[in-house]
């Protein structure tokens, strides 16, 4: 009669082998986790741009009332509803519709890509009028009015760059699905996807506000 | 015992280190051997870390510049912060020993994220290499620190070896996503979280600090970059900026980063522990949560760093305040451990030694920081040696010591080897001679008014500096001796059994070393961890 | 678990899936609050100008975290992460301004 090793009261062997299924829901997880640095670096422009704001309201309001809110409330809107498109996307993919989903990818992108391009305009008539970091028109301005220009650049184009990033990875995604034997294979991929969307999208509607609102 | 423990692998498979060549190393997606890649990396860049201290403490033999320019001191300096703080230390523990033992702790094959672990490795031997290269550069001179306004006027080169930060933040970033994952979904069928080895939740805590803070640092390193590239001023105060904004933007990261440094130390301690006193240890929930406590009341003190800076008296109040508060944990658990070494069955094994020394060294540098965190106290010894000797005591005789510790207490079961246990317990001896010998005066120095980073000194200091550097001389041999003892043991050193501590952990219940795949069938967690049965415990101890 | 791993079944969804029409309400509402905010910002709010501002867009964002992001939909552990991650966050923006406010 073999006798079990008392160590067996702490450890036993289990029958079954590790598994090998995939777990969305863990890759899900390495996603939100992913997520979670993208708050803290923006985060860490808000909160320099929170700082500056207190101590140079006057100036963030002049800053403010240069940038066009129209053009600025469009974009958003192009973006919320990139935000839509993408969260449609995964939905149809849900049911099965490959090509249905791949079109609204499509769209997504295209949206992203419109976006870029009115910023482009945007940075490109403020460099027309001498605002640019650096410029000597700051010298003559009351000080914190060149840190509002600092921010904006810097934060306008910190979300542009990923902006393009996400574009470029819902385009790898489009090619996935289209390659894939059993495109609901993909549900999980493009729902990351989306996620890392619609923070990008987040990080647009807190920056409209308070770099065209508070003139 | 007539029956031999369970045998959870395949003992005739072949280890993790025999199979293929260079490149399956190199393209390995293997969580042991990237455990492995990072001690060879860490290490290497540890001894040149040491090498810079112990040639700038030659120039601090005696007061003029014998060796060196003050500039070359200052670069030399900065260099040896950067890659102690964050090409050794803060990734020692947590890359090497995590990656090796987080996914056997919990019954897993591998992390979660295998191929994230592989970049992960590779973002660090970039951000190593770029920093070895700023040195081609001249090297920054700013201090580790890298403040500003200095770092944005400085001439020294500034952009490489701060990419190299932000590289290496994205090493530390992907490697606390990976262990979080891993611990939330990979978790063996049994094991609840009270159930987890201490090491398991000191890693834990340590990941979400890593991946939390970390971005704080990369986004801010990126500005002044952007300061020095294209002119935008943040932080210039002739434009307006603030640079105690990026003190506060620094030490957001950097004061958790110590606690990235320690957590996974003091998680080695509570394995080291249990096994060489073959009992359970004392209060373990009380010790989990501490960790976590540390790591979050250890997110609110950075101003702490800042006490002279500038920053309002209300804001230094509050945090001098939370960091007497952040003390509590950590004594917290140092009483636990001394509570559970009493009335032990006490085997002073090598790790065990260090183990101890590590309580010893860490208890100075910790009185010493609730010193500093006194704002009166502050204002006379911040900037001075104190300081130094402090950080040096927690950093070094705390998570230095302990990583000596893991090496000593994992080496057979990573590489299947016993080392010479007397020569290790010799240079562990000699270390703490010379590591008090070096650090020591220096506290001492600091409160008569000894600056720190400078090359140069009053006749005043000498004697202090004196014994220091000779400190120095020791605690290098030492560190040298232990190394070679431990290389040596992997060609010469007799074959390690399974289980050459006695331990209950489950890391001892497969072979020594790993085979590929470290479990044929998960296991199942039957008893929470350090739990020594008394059959165990009327066991005589392995003679080591 | 091997990220490498082709999924050997297919991925059960987490939770039902959300209708589409849900979504379109979702972005219907965003676009007003859109509207809402751009409106206000014409008014002469003083000091609580930005307020206002952060307000209506937190609501905003909490529509894209809930809705768009699952998060409603997700378990808890999900949600316990988030407001960890928003709690530490807030902590720093709170005691880097214990400092600024009290200049």
């Amino acid at each position: 009669m073999t006798r079990r090793h008392p160590s067996e009261q702490l450890i036993a062997e289990a029958t079954r082998p590790p598994h090998g299924h995939a777990d969305p829901f863990g890759a899900r997880m390495g996603m939100w986790l992913f997520l979670f640095t993208e708050v803290l670096l923006f985060g860490t422009l808000f909160l320099v741009y929170a700082v500056y704001l207190e101590t140079y309201t006057r100036e963030f309001n002049r800053g403010s009332t240069t940038l066009a809110v129209p053009v600025g409330a469009v974009n958003t809107l192009i973006l919320l509803t990139s935000s839509l498109t993408m969260a449609l996307a995964v939905a149809a993919l849900h049911r099965a519709r490959r090509r249905l989903s791949m079109a609204l990818l499509a769209a997504t992108i295209a949206l992203a890509a419109a976006f870029l391009v009115i910023k482009a305009f945007e940075w490109a008539d403020k460099f027309d009028h001498h605002i640019y970091p650096g410029s000597e028109i700051f010298a003559e301005a009351a000080t914190g009015y060149e840190l509002f220009f600092n921010l904006y650049f810097v934060m306008t184009g910190l979300h542009a760059l990923h902006v393009a990033v996400g574009a470029g990875v819902i385009a790898a995604a489009i090619l996935l699905v289209a390659r894939s034997a059993d495109p609901q294979r993909r549900v999980a991929l493009l729902e990351n996807t989306g996620l890392y969307w619609h923070l990008v999208d987040m990080v647009w509607i807190y920056l409209f506000p308070l770099f065209y609102l508070i003139g | 015992m007539s029956d031999a423990p369970i045998q959870l692998d395949q003992p005739n498979a072949p280890s993790y280190l025999q199979r293929g060549g260079i490149f399956s190393w190199l393209l390995t997606t293997d969580h042991k051997r990237i455990g492995v890649l990072y001690l060879i990396s860490i290490t290497a860049l540890f001894l040149f870390g040491v090498s810079m201290a112990f040639t700038f403490r030659l120039e601090l033999l005696s007061p003029g510049m014998q060796l060196m320019s003050l500039e070359t001191y200052n670069r030399m300096l900065t260099l040896h912060g950067v890659t102690m703080i964050f090409l050794f230390i803060i990734p020692a523990i947590p890359s090497i020993f995590g990656n090796f033992l987080l996914p056997i702790m919990l019954g897993a094959n591998d992390v979660y994220f295998p191929r994230l672990n592989l970049l992960s490795w590779y973002c660090y031997v970039v951000g190593a290499l770029m920093a070895l290269a700023s040195v081609a550069y001249g090297g920054p001179n700013t201090g580790w620190t890298f403040y500003v306004p200095f770092s944005v006027e400085t001439e020294a080169n500034i952009f490489i070896p701060l990419s190299a930060v932000v590289v290496l933040g994205w090493s530390s970033i992907l490697t606390g996503l990976n262990f979080v994952t891993t611990v939330h979904r990979l978790r063996a069928p049994g094991q609840t979280w009270f159930r987890l080895p201490l090491f398991v939740w000191a890693l834990y805590a340590t990941a979400w600090t890593q991946l939390l803070v970390t971005p704080v640092l990369a986004i801010t390193l990126v500005l002044v970059v952007l300061d020095r590239l294209l002119n935008i001023g943040m932080f210039d105060p002739g434009r307006g900026g603030d640079p105690i904004l990026y003190q506060h933007l620094f030490w957001i990261y950097s004061h958790p980063a110590v606690y990235i440094m320690i957590l996974p130390a003091m998680g080695a301690v509570s394995e080291i522990i249990p096994t060489f006193a073959r009992r359970t240890i004392f209060g373990y929930k009380f010790i989990a949560m501490s960790s976590v406590a540390i790591a979050g009341i250890g997110s609110l003190v950075w101003g702490h760093h800042m006490f002279t800076s500038g920053q309002s008296d209300t804001a230094r109040i509050v945090f001098s305040f939370l960091t007497f508060l952040v003390a509590v944990p950590s004594g917290v658990k140092v009483f636990n451990w001394v509570a559970t070494l009493y009335k032990g069955s006490i085997v002073l094994h090598v790790a065990l030694v260090f183990t101890l020394m590590f309580i010893v060294l860490f208890t100075i540098g910790g009185l010493t920081g609730l010193m500093q965190g006194a704002l009166a106290l502050n204002i006379h010894i911040h900037d001075t040696a104190f300081i130094v000797a402090h950080f040096h005591y927690v950093m070094f005789g705390g998570a230095g010591v302990m990583f000596f510790a893991a090496l000593h207490y994992w080496w057979p079961k990573m590489f299947g080897r016993l080392y010479n246990t007397s020569v290790a317990l010799a240079a562990a001896l000699i270390f703490f001679v010379g590591f008090n010998l070096l650090y020591f005066p220096l506290l001492v120095a600091g409160l008569e008014g000894m600056p720190r980073r400078y090359g140069d000194y009053l006749p005043y200091y000498t004697v202090y500096h004196q014994l220091s550097t000779v400190g120095s001389w020791i605690l290098v041999f030492a560190i040298l001796l232990m190394f070679a003892n431990l290389v040596r043991s992997l060609r010469s050193g007799p074959r390690a059994p399974r289980n050459p501590w006695g331990s209950t952990s489950i890391e001892w219940f497969i072979s020594s070393p790993p085979r590929e795949e470290n479990f044929e069938h998960t296991p199942e967690i039957r008893a929470k961890p350090y739990t020594y049965p008394q059959e165990v415990q009327d066991d005589p101890p392995p003679s080591i | 678990m091997s990220d490498d791993a082709e999924q050997t079944q297919v991925a059960k969804p987490h939770h039902p899936p959300i209708p589409p029409g849900l979504y379109v309400k979702v972005w219907i509402a965003l676009v007003l609050l859109t509207g809402v905010t751009v409106t206000v910002s014409y008014l002469d709010m003083q000091k609580f100008t930005v307020f206002t501002a952060m307000l209506i867009a937190t609501v905003k964002a909490s529509l894209v975290l809930l809705y768009f992001m699952h998060i409603r939909f997700e378990k808890v552990v999900f949600q316990l992460m988030i407001l960890f991650t928003l709690i530490i966050y807030a902590i720093f923006i709170f005691l880097t301004f214990a400092d600024y406010s009290y200049r």
